[in-house]
């Protein structure tokens, strides 16, 4: 390691660069939330725009403590944050498996292709009724619409991902004698990580998409659910304020994925 | 050892069938060092694919003595998520014989060509040239009887390419390995082997044999033996360039 003081002074000039375009990123995206939250909260006050329609920042902040206060908060948050975690998970892992056994045989990948394709271009929201008759109305139904929202792209992301890994490494296994499954082991499964970890985060936003959509169409409980309620009884509150704690939730989550990702390509 | 009888072999694609290879003679004895050169596209990874049975022949017969195959790429094919010392390591445990015995048995190998320094590093920390060597010693790691080259050093710029040639025929003669190397580089083969077996366009057959026997016993002596331009002289017109 070179000490700081080794380097030149044309280095140091650079490094300090660096830093201060860094710095400038930062401070500009904190400004640039304060300018936007301000200018609504001032207009609101002023009533330049109607806060019954558009709500504001206070009222924001108001009705997270009203939540708080009569100890719904955390429940619908709960509900959501465990609807998308498990039905994300169990996408994954499901979606993984099928690009596993889709990777290990030609013939079935070939016979599958035509109804993956068709799965992932329809609108899963189209399924609604069915999956309210067949699953009922409970989170079960919910999740099982996060799963059904994500896993067609886990599976194409991860399979594409499978078939990408170089050929040469491909003969040398075969070279070895390896058989699929220590094929699999030994080089596709680390070879594709970047791929997986590229899964996850579109998967993350796509479970999003599936639990919050399920709760609009059968749900007692969860953001979805508040923001539909919120619609319907025209507090427009609560439909921001649901909406605000989902960006929260969301950018937590992409960022807990995007720390793994650093983690493992370490 | 390793004979091919009258072997012939052909490809099947949509588009038609391929004759890559037609009634094929040529032995390796145990201890040789063999090369085959052709022209480019006439089937040389076919045969190679063929004498370790990765392929079967659509007529004739491989005879294969004892001992197994190993194989070395064009590109090292080094996993870049393992270390040095992971890579070697590779065919023990796809082979599952991955005991403590044998691993010292490669570790071994590595440290007496020159690879002690470097089994911690990752491959891409490595020179292509160190890479090659990496890739040969995860070949001899399984013990092998007979050594596959699949033109192990087209990879390489010019001046690699020499030291790695040496390199390999170095270790490869001081292990006592049977070798067989596939090659359109007329040069190298002359270099390299005992034996230079000469094919003809596709369908590859063989159109000569010669024993190389001049300029000792390491590639860069046979360079400057004054028949080295004399056998690349005749190589070069059996080949038709």
């Amino acid at each position: 390691m070179k000490n700081k003081n080794n380097y030149s002074r044309e280095h140091l000039a650079y490094l300090k660069k660096q830093r201060n375009k860094k710095i400038i990123v930062i401070l500009s995206r904190a400004f640039l939330l304060i300018a936007i939250l301000g200018i609504w909260e001032i207009c609101a006050q002023c009533k330049v725009i109607d806060p019954f329609i558009t709500s504001s920042p206070s009222r924001v902040i108001k009705t997270i403590g009203s939540l708080y206060a009569d100890g719904t908060l955390f429940y619908h948050i709960g509900i959501t944050l465990m609807e998308t975690i498990a039905g994300f998970l169990i996408a994954v892992t499901v979606g993984y498996a099928i690009a596993m056994a889709l990777w290990a045989s030609d013939t079935a990948r070939k016979i599958l292709e035509p109804y993956i394709v068709v799965l992932n271009s329809l609108p899963k929201i189209a399924l609604g009724p069915l999956i309210i008759i067949w699953i009922g109305t409970g989170y079960d139904a919910i999740i099982f619409m996060t799963v059904l929202v994500s896993i067609i792209v886990c599976i194409m992301n991860t399979l594409s991902g499978f078939c990408a890994v170089d050929k040469t490494k491909l003969v040398l296994m075969k070279s070895m004698g390896a058989n699929k499954v220590t094929t699999m082991r030994k080089l596709i499964i680390p070879a594709s990580l970047p791929a997986l970890m590229n899964t996850l985060k579109v998967a993350v936003g796509l479970a999003w998409i599936g639990s919050i959509m399920g709760e609009y169409i059968v749900s007692k409980a969860g953001l979805g659910y508040l923001i539909v309620y919120g619609g319907q009884v025209f507090k427009l509150d609560l439909v921001m304020t649901a909406t605000f704690i989902l960006c929260l939730l969301a950018g937590g989550m992409y960022g807990v994925i995007a720390l793994i990702e650093k983690k493992v390509s370490k | 050892m390793l004979e091919f009888k009258n072997i012939s072999y052909t490809y099947h694609a949509k588009e038609g069938e391929t004759t890559a290879v037609s009634d094929l003679n040529f032995t390796v004895e145990n201890g040789q060092f063999v090369s085959v050169i052709g022209p480019s596209g006439c089937g040389k990874t076919t045969i190679l694919s063929l004498a370790a049975g990765l392929l079967a022949p659509s007529s004739g017969e491989v005879i294969r003595g004892e001992g197994e195959f190993g194989y070395m790429l064009q590109r090292d094919a080094l996993f870049p998520w393992r270390t040095v010392e992971g890579n070697i390591f590779l065919p023990l445990e796809v082979k599952k014989r991955n005991t403590a015995e044998k691993r010292a048995r490669a570790l071994e190998l590595a440290e007496k060509y020159g690879l002690k320094d470097f089994l911690k590093k990752t491959p891409s920390q490595l020179s292509g040239g160190m890479r090659q060597r990496v890739a040969l010693i995860r070949t001899l790691a399984a013990e092998p009887e007979i050594l596959l080259l699949d033109e192990p050093f087209s990879a390489l710029d010019y001046q690699t390419r020499l030291e790695v040639c040496d390199d390999v025929q170095r270790i490869i003669k001081s292990e006592k390995k049977t070798a067989l190397l596939v090659t359109h580089d007329i040069s190298e083969a002359i270099a390299l082997s005992d034996k230079v077996v000469v094919l003809s366009a596709r369908p590859a057959t063989v159109v000569a044999e010669h024993k190389i026997d001049f300029g000792g016993n390491s590639p860069k002596s046979r360079r400057e033996c004054g028949e080295f331009a004399a056998t690349f002289e005749i190589l070069r017109k059996e080949l038709g360039i």
